[in-house]
Order: structure tokens, then C-alpha cells, then sequence
């Protein structure tokens, strides 16, 4: 096994995963760091490159005139940054920001998203696995979305 | 006739010795009693506080127990009590009955890893349970503190929270809903830091204290790392107002808060916590 | 217990104002039943003239009305809105007062009363429901405990139920089996009444023993039990007999409760009629200069909004789920908190709801449609 896929088989996202498809993956992934401040994502952009972070924390923001740039989200090790390449148009819609120095590996989302179609079985095993994140995401948005500490007067 | 027990509807008068704002709304208040010996407490146990001319309600302990005559209470303003609480200063009169209600398990964590989930104000029912825990240290497994707030001003304790962060025996992990910068640390809501964090879920009791909504979310997030609801302490908030069991204000399904609470074991309340307007 | 304990003995109207003339003397305050505002109310009694002699009542859903009898018995009637609640656990009390002076700050308990209450034409209800307070109040509220301190108690068979009762199915009357001094069985096949008396304690038979009395005959037993049979197949209600709790618990989203809530003007007679219901909340008051203090104690209700407040806003904002707290608290809830049922069948709720719910036919419904 190449030393990506390794770290491939390793990460939370793709615990478990059959040796066969982390190899299929394996073939759509590169090493990337990022220094702190460096961008990521950015809001807009073609979502063409994925990340499994392994560390260092990421900042998923949007600049808000008047109110400085507004944090939604901060993601670390063993995370997840990007899902916008899941669907069309294929494009952010935050911007991703290293806080730290981070060590990531970035997944060519066309890549993927050819081999998934290639091979079905493939492809459910890993919507299964994205899905399982944008759900638990799907929660967290919405009970911050609650503001349950206001004081609701 | 029996001997006549004290009447635990009547409040001791004791003082304000000092206020310190947490921040916004938020105050602790250290009172001082010509009571002796002092009452003490357990961790997760509250006072009822009487803002003389205004009224009373329920507020936990938020001081160490090993420091039974430094009583502290941290208050935030959302009623016209609390908010005369909140008013008072060093040297005002308040009254003060308790201490009422269950405390956490800490006897139970003896041996254990223990984590500990605060939303909001809710690290302040904790933050006893923590001197507790720090305080045997030698007693317990891998300690765990998971803090959420609203925002980055919101976070209490926040000096207190720096010293802990230092330590080697205890991880800090904080988060907050939202932020601008410069906030530099998490921000998500605190199910995310229970998703990140790594436990023993055998080994693991989970003390838990937040707004109610919050500490289902967390019970939730607990179980699905598989610790068993039969591990899950909660702080309950409901409507406390004998601190005796006699007024039926707090119940919720056959629990009176005051009296069965306001720490119980999620195992005990999760459905009830299913029905709305229960 | 002696052999004059469980005898039965028979006392006439002359016999019983001397009962209560006994009583007076021992410097009890003598409360009972009386006629007031054209209902039966508990207040004090110089005499058996002051009971309500030759009255009855006609109760249904919603519905309460004086009728006259064409005899002159003492209790040929059923309960009131009225219980004896009031005298042990009252409507309002206040607690303490305080006075605060620049430096000081001082607070006195209120001088709570402490005069021998005697208790006339006590119902099987009644007593049933003085034993469930106790269990909720006795030991934890120390206002309560001296109040019941020295009580007589004069029970009194109920032979009268009125068309909202269902003490039978609660097991809680007619016949009063405990919790009294005295009980009378009201005669009315003689004109004026005698009553066939038994005693329970040294108390009561001390006060036979001072007043005029005669073995009860064979025939005046059988008449006293007969009435007692009449009593418990005449009750106008009927609690379904299943096990109430995990039905009520099965049953928490049972849309029963919508129609209920249609209804329901969440007006908390039924809680301020209740015998049993112990909810109280408290007041501060200060006077305008801040200086004079207190804090009072009253009688709340579970309808109202404030009652579940919680920082922001209520726990149970609808009248559904209010409805829902006081029914399964009275049924299913208060057995596991206080190792006893909260309801004892009195049918108070029944006749003083303005809209006439029934909490036998809202229970039934739920069960009709939770067993289908």
C-alpha cells in the first residue's frame, strides 16, 4: 500500500473502508500544508479539491460588511472540509482558513466523483459516508441555529 | 411533641462580601454567613436567594465545597430577581435557604474517566463538581472538560478556564456558537467537541449541565459514542420554588426537581424529556 | 382496643350539641358544615343549629343547587366546594416579616395558631384526603405540622352521595374506616335523626362517655350498614378500574387531550376545590420605603402560565399540556412521588368546573381508545 493510502485508511472518514476502494481512492489524492491565514477555500471558487484534515484547525468563515468576518464552523483533525463539490455547481460557498499550521490531504473531486460513477458500489459506500457527516453537520447548524444560551426575553 | 425541626421556608440573612462580573449579565456573588458551622455543600446542590422586597430563586453553588465559608453563587440577570441579585453589593443583605436538591455522582467517579459538558451558565453547577474532582485527583480516571457558550464574550470563568488549560491531568476543550474574529478557538456548538473528544465509553461518566436543550443534544451525542444513558448525569432546570418538595412547581412526569433533581441520571429522564410541555 | 371501641352506640340530636358542647369546653374551635351563599361551606359551629339541617344538594358536571329535604337530617348531604384543606393547609398565610434599618436587617417568623381544631361530619373523602396532604406536608412543612397537631376528628358515614361522586371506585368511602376520633352513622328513617356512633380513640371515647348514649340496636346496625350500601351503589360516578398510571404514562400525546384543551378554560376551580391539592406559591412584598418586608404563601394552580416558569417563558404554555400535568399528576404521577393516588373520588372538580369536564369520562376515553 502507498504511504497515502495508509493515511487514507487511517482517517475517521474512511474507517473500515475495503482495501480495494481506499486504493481507488488513493489514486485521486496529494498531500497539501497550509500556513495560518492561508485560504483553503474560498467562497465562490470551483470546488475541484476536497480535504481529509490531519491537523492543525481550519476556519469555515464568510466576511459580513460591518461586522468583520463571521465564523460558522472550525474544523480539526479528522475532519471533513468541503462538501460543495458533492453537488452542482461545484463551487464553495465559505471560506476555509488555516488558524494553525495544517496538514491535510486534498481529494480531486472529479476524480472521485468519476470513479464513483464507475463503480456504483463504490459510490454508495462513499455517499453513505458523506451523508453520516452532512447530517451531524445538519444538527449542529441547526441547534446553533436555536441560540439555546440567549436569554430569550 | 417532637422537637421542633429548623423551617426550611424561612431564609438565613447573610452578605454580600464581594461581587465579581463575569460578563455580560453575569456576576458571581461570595456571601458571607454568621452561620456556624457552615452549612456546606454538595457539588450540583443550589440555594434559594432572596433579593429582599423582590423574591426567590433557585441558585446553584458555584464556589468549591472544600471552602464551605466562601459561599458562591453565580447569577445571570434574565428576571426581576435575579436581576436585583445581580444589582446587589458588597455588603448587601440577601437571604439564603439550602442547600436543596441532589448533587453529582462523585462518588460514583471514583476510578473513572470523567467528563464534564457545560453549555452557557451551565458551567457554573459544574465548576464545583471540577474543584471536587481536581481537588482527589489521584481519585479518578482521565478528567474532561467540554465547554460551549454563545459567544466568545459569553465564556465564564475565563481566567480560572486559562489556569485549567495548563494543566496536564485535565483536558479543556472550549467552543462557541458564534464568533467574529479574533476569536481563535473553536466555534461550533458543543456536540462537536463530544464528536472530537476521545473516551473510554466504558469507563466514562458524563456530567452534564446546560439549557435543556443543549443537554439532550449532548445525551445524544454521549450515546451515540456509546456511553450508556445509565452514565449520564443532567442538571435539571424547572421552576424551584419550596427547594422541599411541597409546592409542586418543578415537576417534571413524576420527578420533583427540587427534591429528586436537579442532578439526575439521564436513564431516569430521557423520555420524559421526549414530551414537549411535559 | 376495648370492646366500647368497636360497639356501636347510638346518641340523638341533643346527644350530639353535647358532644359539641364537650368539645367547646376542651377549647377546641368547632368547624363543620353550614349553609352559606347557597352552598355547603365549612365554617365555625356554635350548635348543630348551625348545620345545614334539612338540606341537600343536587350536583352534576358544572352544576350545584340547595334543594330542602322533607326531613330534618344533619348531613343529608354531600360535599361542597369546601374541604377541610382550608384549616390545615390555607388558602393564604404569611410566612415571615422582616424589618430593614440602615445596618440591620431582621426577620421574624408570623405567629402561627395553635388552637385545637375539632372537625364535625368529616366525610370518608375527607379523611382520605387529609391523610394524602399529610403524607405530602407532614414531615417537610412545618406550618402544616403544628396545624394538625391536635385535631378531633367527628366523622361522619356518607349515606348521600351526590351525582359527581365516585369515592367507591377509589376506595376511599362512603364508610370511613380510619383517621377519626368519633364516627356517626345518620339515621333519617327517624325524625329528628340519631346516629349510630362508634369510636376509634381514647379521645373519642372520652367524649361518649360525657354525653347521653345507648347500645345500638340490632335493627339500627343493619339500618346504618343498609345506608352504607345504598351509599357506595348510588355514587354518580365511576372510576374506570384499570391501573391508572401506565395508562396515563402510555398515553401523554393521546389526542384527547386536544379536545380536553378545547374546553378547558384553565380557570383552576378544579385544583381550588380539590382536597388534595397541595401547589402553593409565594409572594415578597415590601412597603414603599423598602424597610418593611415579608413574604406570604398562597394556593396556586397548575393552569395558570407562571406556574411552570422557567427563565423566558413557561414550561407548559398550552392549556393541553396543564390539563395533561393535573390529571396524570393526580393519577399517575403523585403515586410514585408520594406513595399514594391524589384523587379520593370527591367529585369536586366534576361539579365546580364551569364547563363541566368529567376526570372519570376523560380517563375513560383514554383508556376506550388506548385499548382498541
Amino acid at each position: 500500500m502507498e504511504p497515502l493510502e495508509h493515511i487514507i485508511a487511517a482517517h475517521p472518514l474512511f474507517a473500515g473502508l475495503r482495501p480495494e476502494y481506499t486504493h481507488l481512492i488513493g489514486g485521486c489524492v496529494h498531500n497539501m500544508r497550509f500556513e495560518p491565514g492561508e485560504f483553503l477555500l474560498q467562497h465562490g471558487a470551483p470546488a475541484a479539491e476536497f480535504y481529509l484534515l490531519r491537523h492543525g484547525r481550519v476556519a469555515l468563515a464568510l466576511g459580513a460588511p460591518g461586522r468583520g468576518t463571521l465564523t460558522v464552523q472550525t474544523l480539526g483533525p479528522g475532519e471533513l472540509l468541503g462538501v460543495s463539490w458533492l453537488v452542482t455547481p461545484y463551487r464553495w460557498m465559505y471560506d476555509a482558513q488555516a488558524l494553525e499550521p495544517v496538514g491535510a490531504i486534498a481529494i480531486d473531486a472529479a476524480c472521485l466523483r468519476a470513479k464513483s460513477e464507475a463503480d456504483h458500489d463504490l459510490g454508495f459506500e462513499l455517499a453513505q459516508r458523506f451523508m453520516a457527516v452532512l447530517v451531524r453537520r445538519l444538527h449542529a447548524a441547526r441547534l446553533q441555529l436555536l441560540d439555546v444560551y440567549g436569554t430569550h426575553r | 411533641m417532637d422537637v421542633p425541626l429548623p423551617d426550611p421556608l424561612r431564609p438565613r440573612i447573610a452578605r454580600v462580601r464581594s461581587t465579581h462580573r463575569e460578563g455580560p449579565e453575569v456576576c458571581t456573588l461570595e456571601l458571607e454567613t454568621d452561620q456556624d458551622p457552615p452549612a456546606g455543600f454538595a457539588p450540583g446542590q443550589f440555594n434559594m436567594l432572596t433579593a429582599f422586597g423582590v423574591g426567590e430563586v433557585p441558585i446553584s453553588f458555584s464556589g468549591d465545597p472544600a471552602e464551605p465559608r466562601r459561599v458562591r453563587h453565580t447569577v445571570r440577570a434574565v428576571g426581576a430577581v435575579s436581576s436585583a441579585l445581580v444589582r446587589l453589593h458588597a455588603g448587601a443583605p440577601l437571604g439564603v435557604r439550602g442547600p436543596f436538591g441532589t448533587g453529582w455522582p462523585l462518588p460514583e467517579a471514583a476510578g473513572r474517566d470523567v467528563v464534564l459538558i457545560a453549555g452557557g451558565l451551565g458551567i457554573a453547577p459544574l465548576r464545583p463538581a471540577l474543584y471536587q474532582l481536581l481537588g482527589a485527583r489521584s481519585r479518578y480516571g482521565r478528567l474532561t472538560l467540554l465547554y460551549g457558550a454563545r459567544g466568545p464574550r459569553d465564556i465564564l470563568f475565563r481566567r480560572e478556564l486559562d489556569a485549567w488549560r495548563t494543566r496536564t491531568d485535565l483536558t479543556v476543550e472550549m467552543t462557541v456558537d458564534h464568533a467574529a474574529r479574533p476569536w481563535h478557538g473553536h466555534v461550533g456548538v458543543v456536540t462537536t467537541l463530544i464528536e472530537r473528544a476521545r473516551f473510554d465509553a466504558q469507563r466514562t461518566l458524563a456530567l452534564v449541565c446546560g439549557p435543556e436543550i443543549m443537554m439532550r443534544f449532548a445525551a445524544e451525542a454521549l450515546g451515540a459514542g456509546g456511553i450508556a444513558p445509565e452514565a449520564i448525569f443532567l442538571s435539571l432546570e424547572r421552576n424551584m420554588h419550596c427547594g422541599i418538595g411541597t409546592c409542586g412547581h418543578c415537576q417534571l412526569g413524576g420527578l420533583l426537581v427540587c427534591r429528586d433533581g436537579p442532578v439526575v441520571r439521564y436513564a431516569r429522564v430521557r423520555d420524559a424529556l421526549r414530551v414537549r410541555e411535559l | 382496643m376495648s370492646s366500647q371501641m368497636n360497639s356501636a352506640h347510638v346518641i340523638d340530636v341533643t346527644g350530639f350539641n353535647h358532644l359539641l358542647g364537650w368539645l367547646g369546653e376542651r377549647g377546641y374551635r368547632i368547624v363543620g358544615p353550614t349553609v352559606r351563599d347557597g352552598a355547603i361551606a365549612y365554617d365555625d359551629l356554635a350548635g348543630a343549629g348551625d348545620l345545614p339541617r334539612g338540606w341537600t344538594d343536587e350536583q352534576a358536571p358544572g352544576h350545584y343547587r340547595l334543594r330542602r329535604r322533607n326531613d330534618t337530617a344533619l348531613f343529608g348531604y354531600a360535599v361542597g366546594a369546601h374541604s377541610y384543606k382550608r384549616f390545615f393547609h390555607p388558602p393564604w398565610e404569611a410566612l415571615w416579616h422582616a424589618r430593614r434599618e440602615p445596618e440591620t436587617l431582621q426577620a421574624q417568623d408570623e405567629p402561627s395558631s395553635t388552637q385545637r381544631l375539632a372537625l364535625i361530619g368529616v366525610r370518608a373523602c375527607e379523611i382520605r384526603a387529609i391523610a394524602i396532604q399529610d403524607r405530602v406536608l407532614l414531615e417537610r412543612d412545618p406550618q402544616y405540622r403544628a396545624r394538625r397537631a391536635e385535631v378531633f376528628i367527628v366523622a361522619v358515614n356518607c349515606t348521600t352521595p351526590s351525582g359527581t361522586c365516585f369515592c367507591a371506585s377509589m376506595q376511599a368511602g362512603p364508610q370511613v374506616s380510619t383517621g377519626f376520633d368519633v364516627v356517626l352513622t345518620e339515621l333519617c328513617s327517624a325524625d329528628p335523626p340519631v346516629f349510630v356512633v362508634r369510636v376509634a380513640t381514647a379521645a373519642g371515647r372520652e367524649a361518649l362517655t360525657a354525653i347521653t348514649h345507648r347500645a345500638a340496636t340490632e335493627t339500627e346496625m343493619a339500618v346504618a350498614e343498609s345506608a352504607l350500601r345504598y351509599a357506595a351503589e348510588h355514587m354518580g360516578r365511576q372510576m374506570p378500574g384499570a391501573d391508572l398510571a401506565p395508562l396515563l404514562r402510555r398515553n401523554l400525546e393521546h389526542p384527547r387531550w386536544n379536545a380536553v384543551a378545547e374546553r378547558c378554560l384553565a380557570c383552576g376551580n378544579c385544583t381550588a376545590v380539590c382536597p388534595t391539592c397541595f401547589c402553593t406559591t409565594v409572594e415578597d412584598t415590601s412597603d414603599l420605603s423598602g424597610r418593611a418586608l415579608s413574604r406570604s404563601r398562597r394556593w396556586d394552580s397548575c393552569f395558570t402560565a407562571e406556574f411552570s416558569y422557567v427563565h423566558g417563558g413557561s414550561v407548559r404554555p398550552s392549556t393541553r399540556a396543564r390539563y395533561r400535568q393535573w390529571m396524570t399528576h393526580k393519577l399517575a404521577t403523585w403515586p410514585e412521588q408520594f406513595g399514594t393516588s391524589g384523587c379520593v373520588g370527591c367529585g369536586r372538580c366534576i361539579t365546580w368546573c364551569p364547563v363541566g369536564i368529567d376526570i372519570t369520562e376523560e380517563l375513560a376515553a383514554l383508556g376506550a381508545d388506548s385499548a382498541a
